[in-house]
């Protein structure tokens, strides 16, 4: 076993989680936004965003799935040490990691009409995270916000599915957005 | 403190109340399903609640309870020295100063802040349970978004009392979908679930949690030619003189004597510091009851 696998976790779990959580809990609730996450040193590719919403949300209830990207040695080590999760296919995960093109979005879970929450999270790992780009409306949002999102149609495709589809949490370095699917998103029209 | 861990509830707990509330605030209305634990104290006190504070609570939160608007009952007092003493947070009695509120049967009168998060403790999450009792039937009708049944109810109100009779939980439709409980706040209380906060509902009993993300669109059910109407009593609080807040009636003595006063007690209090007096109130001192 590597060292690096055994590092990298909370210092002081109950403390970081609960602040790390705040941070994830206010993005989703207000989409849009920019939070800062930290507490997490994961082996790369993986970012500290995603590593800190890995150990905050992750063990062994939730199965997770990395796209081949992030399907390393180091980060199914990492990931297995720290939270228990179980690594899974994509079809039966609850959380997902992975750069936006190369995650499977069809296969993951949306729920069922009787349970929607029963739906994959996935942690979208961008190079990039602005509050400029997609406008965004829906709860959370007085009025509209901007975000830089990877994508539009596939956004909507996910909202019109409500309340069935999947939430997503992009995350940058140690910056995190979420866009769970009650988001509105549309791409500002350059005129 | 150092006997418990932060906040009580284990982590892997806390991990699963996490989940919950975030799906939760991913489909505002809709009752996640969560694997309730048993508290320190019964159900019916507020465990549900107390459990979303738990999971919420970080150690640089200001922490307020309120019961029926008042800070000074047993079951706030106890659950504010609760997490006192097991996530080491500041207490607060202001509304204003309070980062978490944890609330049993009422909305602050005071506006909530974007940075603030109300947490409610709720007995029956399921608004159509008292008109359906199999929990089968209830789930497959919000799948099927059928909620003729709850405006047949308030119809019934209608036909029976002239007007719609129900005062308290009264139900609510979030964003467009979900029929939901506001948990048993007055009705006088649902305007202001269009709030900038972040509210949560947790119902330990059971099993469920809830959460309205801010700026949700919440709109109390009616019918076109009887509206809505935020119902309070016709009087003005005695101690303070405001006549915008909710009124709590109290009997002070055998002869039928009566007041009314500010139900939020931090609300009351506030107004009375400010040289508010009610038509039997006194001007306001510190340290006297």
């Amino acid at each position: 076993m590597q060292a690096t696998t055994l590092e990298g976790g909370f210092g002081n779990a109950p403390l970081d989680s609960a602040r790390a959580f705040r941070q994830i809990m206010t993005a989703v609730a207000q989409p849009g936004i920019i939070n800062d996450v930290v507490g997490a040193t994961p082996p790369a590719p993986l970012s500290v965003a995603a590593g800190v919403v890995l150990l905050t949300l992750c063990d062994p209830d939730t199965p997770v799935f990395l796209t081949p990207e992030f399907d390393t040695d180091d980060v199914r080590a990492w990931i297995t040490f720290h939270t228990s999760a179980p690594l899974v296919d994509a079809a039966k995960a609850s959380f997902a990691v992975g750069s936006w093109g190369d995650l499977p979005i069809a296969d993951f879970a949306i729920g069922t009409s009787e349970y929607p929450d029963r739906s994959a999270t996935l942690i979208v790992e961008v190079a990039l995270l602005n509050p400029e780009g997609a406008e965004l409306r829906g709860p959370g949002i007085k009025g509209k916000a901007t975000l830089s999102l990877p994508d539009t149609a596939a956004f909507q495709e996910n909202a019109a599915l409500f309340p069935l589809g999947l939430d997503f949490v992009f995350t940058c370095q140690n910056r995190l957005a979420a866009l769970p699917r009650t988001t509105k998103v549309n791409a500002i029209k350059v005129s | 403190m150092t006997d418990y861990n932060f906040a009580y509830l284990d982590e892997q707990t806390k991990r699963m109340i996490r989940r919950a509330i975030l799906k939760g605030l991913a489909i505002p209305g809709y009752q996640v399903p969560f694997a309730s634990r048993e508290m320190p104290m019964p159900y019916g006190w507020g465990t549900g609640g107390v459990q979303v504070s738990a999971a919420v609570l970080t150690p640089d939160d200001t922490f307020k309870v309120i019961d029926q608007g008042a800070d000074d009952t047993t079951n706030a007092v106890s659950i504010r020295r609760f997490f006192e003493k097991t996530a080491g947070v500041a207490v607060t009695e202001a509304t204003v100063d309070a980062s978490v509120i944890q609330t049993r049967h009422r909305i602050p009168e005071q506006e909530l802040r974007s940075d603030q998060i109300l947490v409610y403790q709720v007995p029956i999450p399921e608004p159509l349970r008292f008109l359906e009792p199999s929990e089968v039937e209830t789930r497959k009708m919000h799948s099927l978004e059928e909620y003729g049944l709850m405006h047949v109810k308030l119809y019934e109100d209608i036909s029976q009392h002239g007007a719609i009779a129900t005062a308290y939980a009264y139900p609510v439709k979030v964003e467009g979908r979900y029929v939901m409980d506001p948990s048993p706040i007055p009705k006088f209380d649902n305007p202001k679930l269009n709030m900038a906060g972040i509210q949560l509902f947790g119902a330990g009993r059971e099993q469920r949690i809830y959460a309205v993300p801010p700026y949700t669109d919440v709109v109390s059910l009616d019918f076109d030619d009887y509206p809505f109407e935020a119902s309070k009593a016709d009087h003005a609080c005695d101690l303070c003189g405001a006549e915008d807040s909710y009124l709590d009636e109290l009997i002070v003595d055998d002869a039928g004597g009566r007041m009314f006063m500010c139900s939020d007690t931090d609300y009351c209090a506030g107004r009375r510091k400010a040289g508010c007096i009610g038509a039997q109130g006194i001007p306001y001192q510190e340290d006297v009851a």
